[in-house]
């Protein structure tokens, strides 16, 4: 959603560019909440974000403490207001703490990836001939590889780690991306502006990120929404696989995978933090329903 | 049947739900139609045309309400119809054309399916019989070999058969009523006066009647008996076709006569006259005329205060107005040429040439189908503009007229031949291999309005970045000149603060020309600047870039498929067809005769606001031949009315040069020519 350079004269950081800014912002929000499913996304979205920054404070319990005494019973009771796991470790502080990696490495992930992929897709849509043979020749190869696969010998290779997780995601998520850019650029490279900028003579980098990118910035951000709630998912598979971040640290997929054998017995343990993902992904996935349908009536 | 008119509105009154709240597009409109009559509807657009269409066939959409007044439709109250009655209604008592014909028939159902469709289902026909009904109904709309037609899929037929095929659907259930809205808007000169023709020929066989929906003034004359005026979803004027032509008593309908360009004059002669302003919104309306803050007669508080009554003008009881001054104000002229005003000067000083120019698009290899045959979209182009001067180059759509404008404006580049620019060759050279010098010496205006200007970005950065670009300035001192320009086209110093979503679209063509204005151009490039935009508007257009081309000795190359503005605007005129020149000369010797076969059938098709002014029309028959085809010969034989043998289609046409740097492309000796057409399509007055 950047906004271009402002005629050049305003300097970024003034104050009165701040102001300007604030006033946007508080417009956007207002016209998000003229759609009912962006609303609930905003909320369930911002609500996990709130609980995650706050976890410090709010959590009853250190994650990764046990409580031996809950043992006995690791069902849900007061001092415990989810249960606890096999462990004896609260879950709600656990899902809490837990909060954190995924919303950190989901949207850092889809940036990465709208990064890598806009300027893709931009190239290929651009000049077209061999650069687009080569960029969509790579990204199809690249997505018609089975996925998980493909996480497993790369995260099997290079060992398991936050920004290991953002890389391959950023790596997978790309080719989609410059698929929906390479798309839109087709169209736009076409517009009069984008002839009227050649004509006064624009290199094709100022074309391609301020003439065309800004126009594919609608359906770019719902499509980044949508990414963002499917890497919550694919965050929580890898953690299930035993891919994932590794333990002791709290991480929603691998709650479910320490617990999962036991659910016949105690299915909280794993159904926990498998509705605390499933929150998040419905989230992300209003916000987006939303926002194309804002886009829409523009 | 019952007695009384076919269609009855009264005080019909639409909203529009809409962010910023409900908005009376249509606050109180009342009409009649009679059966068989044709009525006019004009207006700017966002007058509500066609919202009452719509309000009509009850298909206003979930924003728009009918909020009062009532419909009469054959008697039957159609306001408050069930959705069972409307259906028994659409398509079957009223039909509709609209203006996309490509976007109202189905891309994947051949043309007879589609058109064997209606009698099937509204009158329960059998396919034998709907196929019959199909074929004479293709017959009498005048498409060659129906039989063929009726196995094509849309896209396999042109835009103008595409209509006759959606007028054919619409009257073949024989509707009582035939809504056409702006039928012809799309289409090109020769295609639309077929196309009208078609209508007004169709109309005194089906007795049906037609509501016509129309910015343009001149296509309704064509067609209708009785012309209704709309403003801001207000009736300010209606009367029979004749009475409303010579005698129109709204300041707005003398307005839209005003603005029109006609054959018979041109920028030295009456300059065109705009309506100042622009359609106001609905949401703020005053408690008088809609169009006060417009009109140049207003008088603040008798027209302005209370609502203004639609009265008959006096002495004329069928002509109604709705103006508080209409029996005050002076008789109307239509604009006329100021005879012998032809100060010229020489052609000027060549600053843009072309010689030969070809332009051959290589198709891309299709795998395992062989190559398909090139396109020649420019073939063997000469052409000259001088200093100063307009060269305008007309033609329909296809025929290379805005290739040779991107070769200039080097977004294109030839494939043989040249052009010179100020005495460099620059025909090869792309807009990437171009000095900065040259960048700055041509600039180009484009023709659509709404992909002119980047909507991400404020007016104020387009222009401020052109400035910078062109004329290499530091940032930092620029919104002086970027508000400098936007006075130049007359728009607000605050303009450039606005997105391109807050202007109207007349205001974005001037913000592009401000835009291209930035680097000081010589020779401005004008792809249909105005062919987008309303009557009102373009007049406003074409008169500014007139003023800024005497004002800054500017070369202005101008494509238009408009003859009535070029004859206007322009100092030499191109007309091309199929990517070659047939006659080039200066203008007034291109628009009288003798002419190329082409120009004149074009001429003929110019719709003449005026109902006195009856023009032997020239139909263009035949096939135009594909891009991929290289006719051997003349490339207008297989249209050409005055055809004269085998030498047409097998010999390229000589170049004939006649005085005063005029030349025609034809086998027919210009004094043959002179001979056939003195007299023929000059306008003239035939008594009815």
């Amino acid at each position: 959603m950047s906004t271009p350079i402002a005629a050049g004269t305003l300097s970024a950081s003034s104050p009165a560019a701040a102001r300007v800014r604030g006033r946007r912002w508080r417009r956007r929000l207002a016209a998000l909440s003229e759609s009912t499913p962006a609303t609930v996304g905003v909320v369930i979205v911002l609500a996990w974000v709130v609980l995650a920054l706050l976890a410090p404070l709010i959590a009853p319990y250190p994650p990764n403490a046990n409580d031996m005494a809950a043992l006995a019973n690791t069902t849900p009771s007061k001092a415990h207001w989810l249960g606890t796991d096999h462990l004896g470790r609260d879950l709600l502080s656990r899902i809490l703490w837990g909060a954190r990696p995924v919303l950190v490495i989901a949207p850092l992930a889809v940036l990465g990836a709208a990064a890598l992929g806009s300027l893709l897709g931009l190239a290929a849509g651009y000049y077209g001939r061999w650069i687009d043979l080569v960029i969509t020749r790579a990204c199809d190869i690249v997505l018609s590889f089975p996925v998980i696969i493909l996480y497993m010998i790369i995260l099997a290779h290079f060992g398991s780690s936050a920004w290991n997780i953002i890389g391959v995601l950023t790596l997978t998520k790309a080719p989609i991306i410059a698929r929906i850019v390479r798309g839109m650029t087709l169209d736009l490279r076409e517009r009069e502006y984008v002839a009227a900028a050649k004509m006064r003579g624009e290199s094709a980098l100022y074309i391609m990120l301020v003439e065309i990118l800004p126009n594919a910035r609608g359906p770019l951000v719902v499509d980044m929404c949508l990414r963002t709630g499917y890497n919550v998912i694919i965050i929580g598979a890898l953690g299930f696989l035993g891919i994932g971040l590794p333990p002791p640290d709290p991480d929603w997929g691998g709650m479910v995978k320490d617990t999962y054998g036991m659910m016949m017995v105690w299915p909280h343990m794993a159904l926990f933090p498998c509705a605390a993902i499933s929150s998040l992904v419905v989230g992300f996935n209003l916000l987006a329903v939303g926002l194309r349908e804002l886009g829409l009536r523009d | 049947m019952t007695d009384g008119p076919l269609l009855d509105i009264q005080d019909l009154r639409v909203a529009y739900t809409t962010r910023a709240g409900v908005v009376p597009v249509i606050p109180g409109l009342s009409f009649q139609l009679n059966a068989g009559e044709a009525l006019g509807l004009v207006g700017e657009s966002g007058c509500g045309k066609s919202t009452v269409a719509l309000a009509i066939v009850r298909y206003l959409g979930r924003a728009g309400r009918i909020v009062g007044g009532c419909i009469r439709f054959e008697g039957r109250e159609l306001t408050t119809l069930d959705e069972a009655g409307l259906r028994a209604i659409r398509g079957r008592r009223i039909a509709m054309v609209y203006q996309d014909p490509m976007a109202s028939l189905n891309p994947v159902l051949t043309v007879g399916r589609q058109l064997m469709e209606a009698p099937m289902t509204h009158e329960g026909a059998s396919a034998a019989t709907a196929r019959d009904r199909a074929l004479a109904m293709l017959a009498e709309v005048k498409l060659a070999d129906p039989e063929a037609v009726m196995e094509r899929y849309p896209h396999q037929l042109s835009g103008g058969q595409q209509q006759r095929i959606v007028i054919a659907m619409a009257l073949i259930a024989g509707p009582a009523l035939l809504i056409m809205d702006e039928p012809t808007t799309g289409l090109d000169v020769t295609v639309e006066a077929a196309v009208l023709d078609l209508v007004r020929e169709l109309r005194s066989r089906h007795r049906s009647a037609i509501l016509f929906i129309s910015h343009n003034l001149g296509s309704v004359v064509r067609v209708c008996d009785r012309v209704a005026v709309m403003y801001r979803g207000e009736l300010v004027e209606d009367g029979p076709v004749r009475r409303i032509f010579t005698n129109p008593r709204h300041p707005y309908t003398r307005g839209l006569l005003d603005c029109l360009p006609t054959l018979g004059s041109d920028k030295r002669q009456a300059p065109l006259m705009p309506i100042a302003g622009q359609v106001e919104s609905a949401l703020a309306r005053s408690p008088g005329c809609g169009f006060a803050g417009r009109c140049v007669h207003v008088e603040i508080g008798r027209c302005t205060s209370r609502p203004i009554p639609i009265a008959a003008v006096q002495g004329e009881p069928d002509h109604h107005v709705a103006c508080v001054r209409a029996d005050e104000l002076a008789g109307w002229t239509r604009r006329s040429a100021v005879a012998g005003a032809h100060a010229h000067g020489g052609p000027g000083e060549p600053i843009v040439t072309a010689h030969h120019l070809t332009k051959i698009y290589e198709p891309r290899r299709r795998w395992l189908r062989g190559p398909r045959a090139p396109v020649r979209a420019v073939s063997d182009v000469d052409l000259m503009a001088g200093r100063g001067k307009t060269l305008a180059i007309v033609g329909e759509s296809g025929c290379g007229k805005s290739t040779v404008a991107k070769i200039l404006s080097g977004l294109e580049v030839a494939t043989s031949g040249g052009v010179t620019l100020g005495g460099v060759e620059v025909g090869t050279m792309a807009i990437e291999a171009r000095s900065s010098a040259l960048k700055r010496k041509l600039q180009m205006v484009f023709q659509n309005p709404d992909s002119t200007l980047n909507p991400s970005h404020t007016v104020g950065y387009a222009i401020g970045r052109a400035l910078r670009r062109l004329q290499g300035r530091v940032p930092g001192d620029l919104s002086a000149d970027v508000a400098r320009l936007l006075e130049v086209v007359k728009l607000s110093p605050a303009m450039a603060a606005r997105k391109p979503r807050h202007l109207s679209g007349g205001e974005k063509q001037r913000a592009a020309i401000a835009r291209a204005l930035a680097g000081d151009p010589d020779v401005i490039v004008a792809d249909e600047p105005v062919s987008a935009l309303d009557v009102s508007v373009q007049a406003a257009i074409v008169n500014l870039l007139t003023e800024i081309q005497v004002a800054r000795g500017a070369t202005l190359v101008f494509i238009s498929h408009d003859l009535a503005v070029v004859r206007y605007l322009a100092d030499t005129v191109a007309v091309m067809y199929l990517g070659s020149v047939a006659e080039f000369g200066p203008v007034d010797h291109v628009f009288a005769p003798p002419y190329h076969p082409y120009t004149e059938a074009l001429l003929s098709a110019v719709p003449v606001p005026d109902p006195d002014h009856a023009v032997a029309r020239i139909l263009l028959e035949g096939r135009v031949p594909r891009a991929d085809e290289i006719p051997r010969g003349c490339p207008f034989a297989t249209r050409c009315p005055r055809r004269i043998g085998p030498i047409c289609d097998e010999t390229p046409p000589p170049v004939q040069r006649l005085g005063g740097n005029h030349r025609i492309a034809c086998h027919i000796p210009h004094a043959e020519l002179l001979r056939l057409q003195t007299g023929l399509v000059e306008p003239r007055v035939v008594g009815r």
